[in-house]
């Protein structure tokens, strides 16, 4: 076996499906073969799957319940279109430190919401990050360097699919990377029983700020390209439904699963576009679709066909690998 | 000197004496038993000994450190490992997993170097990967090792919690009831499997147990507990003779 670099077959392939899914949309929108409105939808889609992913790290693999994420990425988007608007850079220059500044300012916020959370579990802990998104929304409601109720404007949209693109990938690259590493395990040896893990010598405080920050961060940045992609960042568009929206979509591709989370994002975020057409009776259906969405997720035997699914996607991975002549298999 | 030497250890909760007293000093490499009737304040010891809870009287020393009222991190850091009574695995990770949460303070990467898969980050993954699948051949697990640990039938989940312990490198290994809920087989299989532990691993081992078959096969001393002070202790089978012992089991 080789040491160092293991680019093996597995992940080679997952990298050229990646590249690959962006050049055909690339090369559609290019081609004006989309919509202005399927576009934007990209956009959402993709701010839903950073969310999504980030918040998965908290509330899936940490086990924490939180319902503040609107907060951070509030936090971060204000941060970071408060600098495009108030600095004149030039554009490759400037939106890449906004993104990084929304990132940091998100994550100190989420030290400030993790520290309570040391103290707290469960119900306690969702009822004092709920009351950190709202407290959130009311200052900038009132806070006039931001524009307060009436929204900060005139911010340059920077956002396009390549940005969004990218940040999905760094986001779920960085977040994988540390679910599969010793920092992974210590938080979700947190999550499985804490008492055990404590006796193990994890230091958990440590490493449940790590999981908040580092969520806080990439809801920070999601926050960025959301408001990049508007143009106007409203108090009230990060309000506490959107919160229970990402933890909507956390639930439904199921706690700790990076690929469900993706997947329940992209169904959450063009549910409500393909169900326009019913007008009035859009949020019921809505409503009635995510409850089926539920139960069927829940049911055992749509469990064991997403097991087939995946060991089927497994199985043909490992046999194009073999395919090209080199056999590592392992690694899960 | 004593491994592990325990002086007046002693701990009230509210108006309840729950501890009162205890003294125990351990030789290094000894199998050491804490036996008493159920409420007799074994577990409560072991509490104390982890820093679950903070003894109120006296105090304890491994290898001459005082480490009473320490935090469980500390104290799992300084060398002392525990399985515990009412099974605690890392249900939802894998059995492989369990042992390398044990192995994460002997891996030295950071963050940065797990999120950018860093060299040091394969070779650290690589020796805990080699590390943790060699305890788990000495339990017999080493087949089942990507296996959900819930999914362990309930004998070889005590011995993945045993390995897990031992995983985090320590001196003194503390079993709470190891043989509770096992038949008679799997017992005579967890005394070897213990005894095992300790010459393979020069391993010092205290621990409780109700199984008075087990404690008088692999241990070589004992202290029996009764309302929370020592009743008796020195060599297993003086103390099992005891009619002091035999009474506060059995009654008058």
């Amino acid at each position: 076996m080789k040491k160092g670099m293991k680019f093996n077959v597995k992940s080679l392939i997952t990298i050229v499906l990646t590249i690959l899914l962006y050049a055909i949309i690339y090369i559609m929108i290019d081609n004006d073969l989309l919509s202005r409105h399927f576009k934007g939808l990209l956009v959402s889609v993709g701010v839903n799957i950073i969310l999504a992913v980030s918040l998965n790290l908290t509330v899936g693999f940490l086990g924490n319940l939180t319902l503040g994420h609107a907060g951070f990425m509030s936090v971060g988007a204000y941060a970071g279109c408060l600098f495009t608007v108030k600095m004149n850079l030039p554009y490759f220059i400037e939106f890449p430190i906004a993104l990084i500044i929304g990132g940091i300012v998100a994550a100190i916020f989420g030290v400030i919401i993790g520290v309570p959370a040391l103290r707290l579990r469960g119900d306690y802990l969702a009822i004092v990050t709920l009351a950190f998104g709202e407290i959130i929304r009311s200052i900038f409601n009132n806070l006039s360097l931001i524009g307060g109720a009436g929204g900060l404007k005139n911010i340059s949209k920077y956002t396009d699919f390549t940005w969004v693109y990218l940040m999905i990938i760094i986001t779920i690259l960085v977040i994988a990377n540390l679910v599969k590493s010793r920092h992974g395990r210590a938080i979700c040896s947190i999550r499985d029983n804490i008492i055990a893990s404590e006796s193990l010598g994890i230091d958990v405080v440590y490493h449940k700020l790590l999981a908040f920050v580092v969520a806080a961060f990439f809801a920070g940045v999601a926050g960025v390209l959301y408001g990049h992609y508007v143009g106007i960042l409203k108090p009230t568009t990060f309000d506490f439904n959107k919160s229970i929206e990402i933890l909507v979509i956390v639930v439904l591709g199921g706690m700790g699963s990076l690929r469900g989370s993706v997947i329940s994002a992209i169904i959450i975020t063009v549910l409500p576009e393909v169900l326009r057409s019913l007008s009035d009776y859009r949020m019921l259906i809505y409503s009635l679709v995510l409850i089926a969405m539920m139960l069927l997720n829940a049911s055992p035997s749509f469990q064991n066909f997403k097991e087939n699914v995946k060991s089927g996607i497994d199985a043909i991975k490992i046999k194009i690998a073999k395919l090209f002549g080199r056999s590592r298999s392992e690694e899960a | 000197m004593a491994l592990l030497e325990i002086k007046n250890l002693g701990i009230t909760f509210g108006g309840l004496r729950a501890v009162d007293d205890f003294n125990v000093d351990i030789q290094k490499g000894q199998l050491y038993g804490l036996i008493g009737p159920n409420g007799a304040g074994k577990t409560t010891v072991f509490n104390m000994l982890t820093g679950v809870y903070k003894p109120t009287t006296g105090y304890f020393t491994l290898d001459g450190q005082n480490l009473a009222g320490r935090s469980p991190i500390e104290i799992n850091r300084k060398g002392i490992a525990r399985t515990f009574q009412n099974i605690r695995l890392f249900k939802d990770m894998s059995v492989i997993d369990n042992v390398k949460v044990g192995l994460n303070n002997s891996q030295n990467y950071s963050v940065i170097e797990s999120i950018f898969r860093l060299p040091r980050y394969f070779k650290e993954e690589k020796l805990a990967t080699e590390r943790a699948m060699e305890l788990l051949k000495v339990f017999d697990l080493d087949k089942e090792s990507h296996y959900l640990s819930s999914n362990l039938p309930y004998g070889k989940q005590r011995k993945l919690e045993i390995a897990r312990a031992l995983a985090t490198n320590p001196k003194l290994l503390l079993l709470d009831e190891p043989a509770a809920g096992m038949n008679p087989n799997e017992t005579a299989e967890l005394m070897k499997t213990i005894r095992f532990v300790r010459d393979k691993f020069d391993m010092t081992i205290l621990l409780i147990e109700h199984d008075m078959k087990l404690v008088a096969g692999i241990c070589e001393k004992v202290s029996v507990l009764n309302f929370g002070t020592d009743l008796a202790h020195g060599d297993t089978t003086t103390v099992l003779n005891d009619p002091k012992v035999i009474t506060a089991y059995l009654g008058e």
